[in-house]
């Protein structure tokens, strides 16, 4: 399958600091690729050069198999971080403009407005300047005006940010419906509960470098690190005692008769081994196996960590 | 192509609608107006009668001092009380008297009684006719002939004739040359100034409420700037043409339903000066130098139809439209640069530097055209917009005008493409204060 976009072996540097070391990519269509790290990581470099707002120093990027070329512009929305409107402009005007600058006719980009605008029920805000409309207003004009030419590749950086938790889960919608329309989205975010639930795919980039990529469920599974979570009735020094050495406490809390424990699995031993030994002691409520977040595991790998710390943990 | 020209549009237009413009478009012609009607205003507002009763005690200026349109002296006997009692009753406007020493005084000080203050030129009149007075006074004491005084003080004017191309002799006059060299300087100066601050602003604009970002993920940084620079040169453009049809309308009007009789009555003063000119001229070559253009403003026009005006004015438009170019591309990069107006201070200076030089420079050039500075400033592209402005009614070798306008229009590409350079950096730099030596440094980054 034909990736979307390619991005192999970029190197860029800037006067005194190297911005990418040997970066690629590979980005399936009709997927959403989470683009992570922390901020100075490097992503805006990266972003930019896909948007051929600056080039390369090394490597090469392609887009729908062919070399990136000024033509691909009007196939590419973008959503920068630092975003904003004319403000002293009309919304429609503004949004006119937008449109035919990213190669849509004056009728087209009309038609496609009115239904937007129609969509999110905005259609009185035709004639308000940006300065009189709220933020959060403001950031729906400029969702549309990011989508409107129904672009093939779809770059968000920091899509919900300045959104309430209504606006945003509308956002959300219109990114899965616009990613079942065909498009393909890369999603910048620092937000790792949105990246578990949005990202089929990431790749996570420190200090100028790809860390890991890879599909968010793979990952996860491959830094489980075998641990436990269980809540149960009865006696806690019973249930400690009979843990053999095969598994190992790590964390206790207890609500008066109710207690839960984190477990962590050591050698080869599986959980039935574990609820084979303790069930005379306890009275099970309920057992679950710790996955890790995407927050662990990215500040897992930032900082460089071999085994992953669980406590902020993650059930399922 | 058709990218570049969608943001020049919205340059264009977002200023033009815009209520500022509107107020300028009106306030400038009315503005011009003002300043050429208003002399012309004045100077016939001032005609009415001044009647003046001349209490002498010396008796020397008796029935002598001549009586002007202006101002009809009557002359009289009696206390100052009775003759200020005139004033009151409004018999007359003017009450003067002079002492009776005023003949053997170093220094002779009549009063000047008034209900209402007179004009400074009134003053002036009376003034200059009195010291005439004594003047002839004095030497007929020393008995002086009054006749060889008047024979001896001849007047001397220069007639500067230029030797054209065609060997033909054209009449010039250095006053006129140096008047309309300097206007033109001064509109090309005002048109940089206003419309290449407006670009600098515009950028500033996009920068700091973040559209930049979305728009060059569209266009490539250079074509924003362009459209930006085309876009509010047109703006200027705009603006001038509707000033100067507004101005024409304005004065034509003023002149010729308000003023309209007393711009006929200096016509015809205008033309029985002609006719005396004439009659003078088959009269004999002995009298003409007696002649004197009685009309300053009929001296200019003369003159102004000397000058070469295709030629002038076809430098002027290439030199207001490259120097703006070069200049607005300079002005888009320092908005780039910085974060806000109040910034722009350290990058300002050396850009408008080069401007205010040439000003500077500009009375020394038109005291001597076509010396060396002269000839430097204005081939160099920087200056040369402002510079070449003055020498050019002058008159300027062509080769000079050439490589003049040859070095303004590779200065300009110079320079928007070194603009170009830090303004596509420039416009994607937040929240740091920039120096000049990063400043130097985007210069080398790779697109």
């Amino acid at each position: 399958m034909t990736p979307i976009l390619e991005v192999k072996n970029i190197h860029k540097n800037y006067a005194n600091h190297v911005a990418l070391n040997n970066v690629s990519l590979f980005v399936e269509p009709q997927k959403i690729f989470g683009l992570l790290g922390p901020n100075g990581a490097g992503k805006t470099s990266l972003i930019r050069i896909i948007n051929q707002i600056t080039g390369p120093d090394k490597g090469e990027v392609f887009f729908n198999g062919e070399h990136l070329a000024p033509k691909h512009v009007d196939f590419i929305g973008y959503l920068p971080e630092e975003r904003g409107l004319y403000k002293k402009m009309a919304v429609g005007e503004q949004a006119m403009y937008l449109a035919q600058l990213k190669g849509l006719k004056k009728t087209e980009a009309k038609a496609k407005l009115q239904h937007w605008f129609k969509k999110f029920e905005i259609e009185n805000w035709w004639d308000k300047k940006i300065e009189e409309l709220s933020k959060g207003m403001q950031q729906k004009v400029q969702f549309i005006v990011t989508v409107l030419h129904e672009p093939k590749l779809l770059i968000l950086d920091e899509p919900f940010s300045g959104f309430d938790p209504i606006n945003a889960q509308l956002i959300k919608n219109e990114i899965l419906e616009l990613r079942d329309k065909g498009a393909t989205i890369i999603f910048s975010t620092h937000n790792m509960g949105s990246v578990e639930e949005l990202c089929d795919n990431i790749a996570l980039i420190n200090k100028a470098e790809k860390l890991l990529d890879g599909s968010v469920k793979e990952i996860r599974k491959t830094y489980k690190s075998n641990t436990f979570k269980i809540t149960f009735k009865g006696n806690l020094m019973g249930f400690t005692n009979s843990l053999w050495a095969g598994a190992e406490l790590i964390e206790k809390s207890s609500d008066e008769d109710v207690h839960s424990v984190t477990v962590k699995m050591l050698r080869q031993n599986k959980p039935n081994d574990l609820l084979q030994a303790v069930l005379g002691n306890a009275e099970i409520l309920s057992f679950n196996e710790i996955i890790p977040s995407m927050n662990d595991i990215f500040i897992s790998v930032v900082e460089n960590k071999t085994t992953l710390n669980t406590q902020s943990a993650f059930t399922e | 192509m058709n990218k570049l020209l969608l943001i020049i549009q919205r340059e264009y237009f977002s200023r033009v609608k815009k209520k500022s413009f509107l107020v300028m478009t009106i306030l400038g012609p009315l503005l011009m107006a003002g300043v050429m009607v208003v002399p012309i205003w004045l100077a016939m507002r001032d005609k009415t009668e001044h009647k003046i009763f001349v209490l002498d005690h010396s008796g020397l200026f008796i029935d002598k001092i001549p009586n002007s349109k202006e101002i009809k002296f009557t002359y009289g006997v009696g206390s100052i009380e009775a003759a200020k009692a005139k004033l009151k009753e409004g018999t007359f406007d003017l009450v003067m008297e002079v002492d009776i020493e005023a003949i053997n005084n170093q220094k002779t000080t009549p009063h000047l009684y008034y209900k209402k203050q007179p004009g400074i030129s009134i003053e002036q009149y009376i003034n200059n006719s009195m010291e005439n007075i004594l003047f002839d006074y004095r030497l007929q004491g020393d008995s002086i002939d009054l006749g060889k005084i008047e024979r001896a003080r001849r007047p001397v004017e220069i007639a500067t004739i230029k030797v054209t191309e065609d060997g033909e002799d054209q009449k010039t006059n250095s006053e006129t040359n140096m008047l309309v060299g300097f206007s033109l300087a001064i509109a090309i100066y005002i048109m940089i100034f206003l419309y290449g601050a407006q670009v600098m602003r515009g950028v500033i604009e996009e920068k700091t409420s973040r559209i930049v970002e979305v728009i060059v993920s569209s266009v490539k940084p250079f074509q924003l700037m362009l459209g930006k620079i085309v876009g509010v040169a047109m703006v200027g453009l705009t603006q001038f043409l509707l000033w100067i049809i507004f101005t024409v309308l304005i004065s034509t009007f003023v002149t010729g339903v308000l003023l309209k009789d007393q711009i006929a009555d200096q016509m015809k003063q205008n033309q029985q000066i002609e006719k005396v000119m004439k009659n003078d001229l088959t009269a004999g070559s002995d009298k003409m130098e007696k002649v004197k253009t009685p009309n300053e403003a009929l001296d200019f026009m003369n003159n102004l139809g000397k000058v070469d005006k295709t030629h002038i004015a076809l430098s002027f438009a290439f030199y207001f439209l490259f120097g703006y170019l070069l200049y607005a591309a300079l002005f888009a990069a320092i908005g780039s640069a910085v974060d806000s107006e109040a910034d722009t201070q350290q990058f300002m200076i050396p850009v408008t530097a080069p401007l205010i030089i040439s000003f500077a420079i500009a009375q020394g050039v038109a005291t001597d055209p076509d010396s060396g500075l002269a000839q430097f400033f204005s081939i160099f592209p920087l200056t040369s917009p402002i510079v070449m402005m003055v020498r050019l009614p002058f008159g300027v070798p062509v080769w000079e005008l050439a490589l003049s306008m040859v070095s303004l229009v590779l200065g300009f590409l110079f320079f928007t493409w070194l603009a170009g350079k830090i303004y596509r950096t420039g416009i994607l730099m937040y929240g740091k204060k920039t120096t000049w030596k990063e400043l130097g440094k985007w210069l080398f980054y790779k697109g």
